[in-house]
């Protein structure tokens, strides 16, 4: 994991006075309300329906045990006893004090953690694979390259005050985990004619009101241009990008406006400025980040240990959860665990101070004292031994954190909709717990097998409703609440956006509704063929049937 | 007067912007003063302003490009670029554009909606000189040069990067 220098700890420390600082001068009616808002987002603090809501950045996801007790510790201390975990890696408080913030910030930097550009026209967190290092179909790790986009992006004065956010994702599996081509630019690490590792770079992609999927601008970039190729498409973005209007201000539509050719043809243009600039990257620099991610210390294990065989076979439940949430590790001996946290009558991605309290005890003995937080809210212990899983299992357990629906319906993605937010059409929460409610039977659900269930609270798309196999959207239909359905979304290598089935339901007839769709599906499939598989084949005609029949 | 600061002090101001609607009589009607006069206005008015007996500067808004007048640029003392509002970020990317592209070496100065939360960021980018909003203190603006005591970027204040100084 990246450990600051004396030069990291430093620009936080500065980071944290600064903020502080404007915090006192707002407090004091020295800054305006309009003044102070774009600083206060910069360093991640909304102010929503109930209170003020601080979303914390976690690098590409990753959490050390230390760090995950001082979120409880603030979770406990500054908030009401829980935090959330988001689709784009990162977690949010939703109770904190105005007051109170700069001091939160000093504590998390204390671990080494902050809120920069967690919200704001800026450049967010980078995100990636939740597995990476521990894949088995993985290139290169992609985390020495997110750090190094980390830094780069902090605090960068240039691009402090883009059109709108922008989010960056990186990929090195060939299984595409990090949803890289709805991101203003996707990453992905590939090889190149001589075996050489470099870059595929597709710009414009990202959900909200224009979902678009991302489109390749270079289809090879050297390692050592990441930070120059960067650096030519924001000033093309930052130059030209719409500010008029803010929904036609993400790189998306400049994108779709200027063309793919010529966009590329003004990057191009910026980029021979800064090409071989100083800003080239160095082996050295390179080598520097990838140490930090050096594989731990694993121990020459085999796989499926007599231990492990034992326990599947004589206990159900752990093997339920052992087909459902464990996946192969590149290395023998060591699986990959996720904790799904989608136990019913639970906010998804909600976590509280005890549970993380406990999943840093459970990191420190069964995977190296280190976490990550996956974009479907979950979060993953990378390299536990195949022995110990069981061990694993029943610790888990006994935090009420041993859900086995990994990627089953019930696993859904969902923003924190009209509950906690201002924006909101409607809420969210209540739907997916009533489609979590219907579907309470395991054997049903494996039956059905993967499938990915995404609700929106409204069109800002912060549950990705867009990319869900099946996508729910909350509307506002003569001031009341209802939802839109579409299936056939995917952020995977083969993204695509959803298809709007028909109009909107009432809240209390979409389990029903979903109820119908899985049917279909059911009497569909073939062999064992997935939901989207089945639906790209057949189309959205069967379930517009089906459901609108028995709607009448 | 407005309000002049450098990174490091407060400055007397010569320059006097002239206002974006302001027509070619005025350099009959006030002669013998230093002004930074639009980019459009400089552009249609090269013959009057040939004749002109004071300074002659330009400044660029945020929605135009110094594309514009990089002919002329090594003939200008002084390029303001203005904020019209100061979370308009593209004054930014006009800033280094004229360091890097057009290798410009004269003063460039923040003009508009210039606050002090901002200072920081614009010096990395080649400001200079900062005509700061009427209502922000000079001394307490000047303090926010020293916001960061380092950065990771390459920029224009610092062209290497942290990771080629660490
Ligand atoms: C409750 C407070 C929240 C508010 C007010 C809020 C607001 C917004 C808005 C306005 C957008 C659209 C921006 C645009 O299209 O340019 C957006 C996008 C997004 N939000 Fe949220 N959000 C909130 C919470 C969350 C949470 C809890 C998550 C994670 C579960 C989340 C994840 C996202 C993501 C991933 C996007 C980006 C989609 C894209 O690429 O356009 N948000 N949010
Ligand atoms: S999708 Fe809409 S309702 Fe849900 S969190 Fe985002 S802004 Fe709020």
């Amino acid at each position: 994991m990246y450990r600051y220098d004396g030069y990291d700890h430093q620009m936080l420390a500065d980071r944290v006075a600064q903020f502080r600082d404007q915090t006192n001068r707002y407090l004091d009616g020295k800054l305006s309300e309009s003044e102070f808002l774009p600083l206060r987002l910069q360093n991640g603090l909304y102010i929503q329906r109930l209170a003020p809501m601080l979303r914390i950045a976690v690098p590409y996801g990753m959490l050390s045990s230390l760090q995950l007790r001082k979120l409880a510790y603030i979770a406990n201390h500054y908030d009401k006893g829980y935090a959330h975990f988001t689709t784009r890696q990162n977690i949010q408080f939703n109770w904190p004090a105005l007051v109170d913030v700069p001091d939160l910030l000093a504590d998390l930097a204390d671990v080494e953690m902050h809120a920069i550009q967690t919200s704001g026209n800026c450049i967010r967190n980078t995100t990636t694979d939740q597995f990476a290092g521990a894949a088995v179909d993985e290139l290169e790790d992609s985390r020495a390259y997110c750090e190094i986009i980390r830094q780069w992006s902090s605090f960068h004065p240039e691009f402090a005050y883009l059109p709108r956010k922008f989010k960056i994702a990186v990929c090195g599996t060939v299984d595409d985990q990090a949803a890289t081509q709805v991101h203003d630019i996707g990453i992905y690490i590939v090889k190149g004619a001589n075996e050489e590792i470099g870059f595929r770079i597709l710009v414009g992609g990202g959900l909200g009101r224009t979902p678009v999927i991302g489109k390749e601008i270079f289809d090879f970039v050297e390692k050592k241009h990441l930070l120059t190729v960067l650096e030519a498409i924001l000033r093309v973005y930052n130059r030209e990008g719409r500010r008029d209007n803010k929904y036609k201000a993400r790189i998306k539509i400049l994108v779709k406006a200027t063309g793919v050719e010529e966009f590329k043809k003004k990057v191009l243009e910026e980029w021979a400025l800064v090409k071989d600039s100083s800003l080239t990257l160095t082996d050295e620099e390179i080598e520097r980040c990838q140490k930090f991610f050096d594989a731990p210390d694993y121990q020459e294990l085999g796989n499926s240990p007599a231990k492990l065989i034992d326990k599947l076979q004589s206990n159900l439940l752990f093997a339920a959860w052992h087909s459902q949430n464990v996946k192969p590790h590149k290395v023998t001996g060591y699986s990959i665990v996720t904790v799904c946290f989608k136990e019913t009558g639970v906010a998804p991605g909600d976590v509280t101070d005890r549970q993380l309290e406990h999943l840093a005890d459970l990191a420190d003995q069964y995977s190296f004292g280190e976490i990550r937080i996956s974009h479907k809210q979950n979060i993953v212990m990378a390299d536990v031994r195949q022995d110990q899983l069981f061990e694993l299992y029943k610790a888990l357990e006994t935090g009420a954190m041993a859900s086995h629906n990994l990627g089953l319906l019930t696993d859904v993605i969902c923003c924190p909709g009209g509950d906690f937010c201002a924006l909101a059409n409607a809420k969210s929460i209540p739907i997916a717990e009533s489609i979590q409610r219907k579907f309470n039977d395991h054997e049903e659900l494996t039956n059905i097998g993967e499938i990915n269930l995404n609700i929106s609270g409204c069109m800002n798309a912060c549950g990705h409703h867009h990319v869900g196999n099946i996508g729910i959207l909350g509307v506002d239909k003569k001031g009341e609440e209802y939802y839109q359905v579409s299936l056939g979304g995917s952020s995977k290598n083969n993204a695509s956006l959803g298809k709007i089935i028909g109009p909107s339901f009432a809240q209390e007839e979409i389990p029903g509704v979903v109820e119908t769709i899985v049917g279909v599906y059911k009497d569909k499939r073939s062999g064992d063929e997935k939901f989207i598989d089945t639906f790209n084949r057949i189309g959205l005609d069967p379930f517009k049937e089906k459901v609108y029949a028995k709607a009448d | 007067m407005p309000k002049l600061i450098s990174k490091d002090a407060v400055l007397d101001n010569p320059w006097t912007v002239m206002k974006a609607s302001t027509g070619p009589e005025i350099l009959q009607a006030v002669p013998g003063k230093n002004f930074i006069v639009p980019l459009q206005f400089w552009t249609l008015y090269s013959e009057e302003l040939n004749d002109y007996d004071g300074s002659i500067a330009v400044w660029i808004d945020s929605d135009e490009s110094p594309e514009k007048i990089a002919d002329a640029l090594h003939s200008l003392p002084l390029i303001a670029l203005n904020f019209p509002v100061f979370s308009d970020g593209r004054s930014y990317t006009n800033a280094r554009e004229l360091r890097q592209r057009y290798a410009y070496k004269g003063e460039i100065r923040a003009i508009g909606d210039v606050l002090r939360d901002q200072l920081y960021y614009m010096a990395q980018c080649g400001f200079d000189s900062f005509e700061i909003r009427h209502d922000q203190e000079a001394e307490l603006c000047l303090e926010a040069f020293k916001d960061f005591k380092t950065g990771y970027q390459s920029t224009i204040a610092e062209p290497t990067p942290l990771f080629r100084r660490r």
